[in-house]
């Protein structure tokens, strides 16, 4: 096993099928040896039952500021090496002191609650798209504004204040330099810092007024906790979901004949959301290091070693998925890690859930006639280093 | 077939009410729990499903 490791992480070539650049790392499931930015040599997991195992495995640690975690880009490291995100940097007993905190306010009860107020929030955007078309740039119009109005509402944020936060969170995600992301989280926190300050004096209805007034009861989380908590919920909350949106879009129409299925029996949209999750796989790399020595599938994992999932690549693992690069709404879908596995699964899985069905299932019904409106291979999209997506799609309808 | 699930373990991902709601439900607070008198004779499929689904192993079924 001593060929050149192959570099992670690589750009897709088709915006939501994995890198052709992994082909060869398919064919070594369930490990793999790859290189990161920095020249270190660490573990992919490619396997589906052997990802499943090592993310619930708590002997791996999601801890960024050790030396030896591996950070897939020299960006993700100036920020995180110094200091670790709230809930995903954690390791238990912290993390679930945190994740315990949020688990009330991401409850299915509460995100089943808030599908009228998304659904009035998308018919409200699809009328203004129809009386401005019939074309759009449906990631600016649409994608983005939906879950960022979703999260704003849900967390007590202003969205008056969107297009700040939305390119800080985009400089902090992308870049391009180490010097823009520190600037960019050091930016956001200022805002939320301050937005919270005010939550002190004049308490709303939001998560984020919840949390200031825990605060102010129990004495937790203190300030900088609350910032940091504040901060991976409004990136999470809105980039993610805009991803799944556009690029959904993007497959579905892409792929006719499923776009028809689902336009003639809406009720496949829950599972067809689910295979979406499956398919484009955009949170395309989870990282953890060995706090001790773990054996999986005949080979040791060293205390020390980076480990990174390759999220497309396990969910297109042929052992758990028949024919996987196939769009297929037959298919059970549901055990995909489009959401991670273990402690730290998206803790606003069922809030996207309810977004994706509700964006995507008005969207096809709304516009009978959506199509794009420039040739598939001129729409942009993300580069392999962070979270995948398109930066711009042009419809028409 | 006894069902247990683990509250102090669950992360209220609610894959168990999503994939088997007769049995799984979660209460006010978000967590997973066991449907009081649930069916006799739960869908047995389902509910193996929901086990599995859970991302922290939280759910432990025992064959009576």
């Amino acid at each position: 096993m001593t060929t050149e490791a192959v570099a992670f992480p690589q750009n897709r070539t088709c915006p939501y099928h994995p890198p052709a650049a992994y082909d060869s790392l398919r064919d070594e499931r369930p490990l793999s040896r790859v290189t990161l930015w920095d020249g270190r040599e660490v573990w992919l997991v490619t396997g589906h039952r052997t990802a499943r195992t090592l993310l619930a495995d708590q002997r791996l640690s999601t801890d960024s500021t050790r030396d030896d975690f591996p950070l897939p880009t020299e960006r993700a490291a100036s920020v995180r090496r110094r200091r670790r995100a709230a809930l995903l940097g954690w390791d238990d007993p912290e993390h679930n002191t945190q994740r315990r905190m949020l688990i009330p306010s991401f409850s299915l009860k509460r995100t089943d609650g808030m599908r009228p107020r998304i659904q009035a929030t998308v018919d409200r955007l699809l009328d203004d798209m129809e009386a401005a078309g019939p074309q759009a740039e449906l990631v600016s119009a649409f994608a983005l504004p939906v879950p960022s109005i979703v999260i704003c509402d849900l967390l007590g944020v202003p969205y008056e204040d969107h297009e700040f936060f939305e390119e800080q969170s985009r400089r902090l995600l992308r870049g391009p330099t180490a010097a823009d992301t520190e600037d960019a989280l050091a930016r956001l926190e200022g805002y939320l810092g301050d937005l919270l300050d005010g939550k002190q004096a004049k308490a709303g209805e939001g998560v984020l007024d919840d949390l200031v007034a825990r605060q102010k009861l129990e004495g937790r989380p203190g300030r900088d906790e609350l910032v940091e908590l504040a901060t991976i919920l409004l990136v999470a909350g809105h980039e993610t979901t805009a991803n799944m949106i556009s690029l959904g879009t993007y497959a579905l129409l892409s792929h006719p004949e499923r776009l028809a299925e689902l336009r003639a029996s809406p009720e496949l949209l829950p599972t067809a959301v689910e295979e979406l999750l499956r398919f484009l796989s955009i949170a395309d790399g989870m990282l953890r290091v060995a706090r001790e020595d773990v054996e999986v599938d005949g080979e040791v994992i060293r205390a020390g070693d980076g480990v990174v999932f390759s999220t497309s690549l396990i969910n297109r693992d042929g052992s758990a998925y028949a024919d996987p690069d196939t769009l297929d709404w037959a298919r059970p879908a549901r055990h995909h890690v489009g959401f991670g596995f273990g402690i730290h699964q998206c803790l606003g899985q069922n809030l996207a859930r309810a977004e994706l069905e509700i964006a995507l299932g008005t969207l096809l019904r709304r516009l009978p006639g959506l199509r794009l409106a420039v040739p598939a291979e001129d729409i942009p999209f993300k580069p392999g280093d962070t979270i995948q997506g398109l930066l711009e799609l042009p419809v028409t309808w | 077939m006894r069902i247990s699930l683990d509250t102090d373990v669950c992360i209220g991902a609610g894959q168990c009410a999503l994939l088997s709601p007769d049995v799984f439900t979660q209460d006010d607070d978000g967590f997973g729990t066991v449907v009081p008198g649930h069916p006799d004779e739960p869908e047995g499929p389902l509910v193996r499903e929901a086990a599995r689904a859970c991302p922290v192993g939280a759910i432990t079924l025992a064959e009576a």
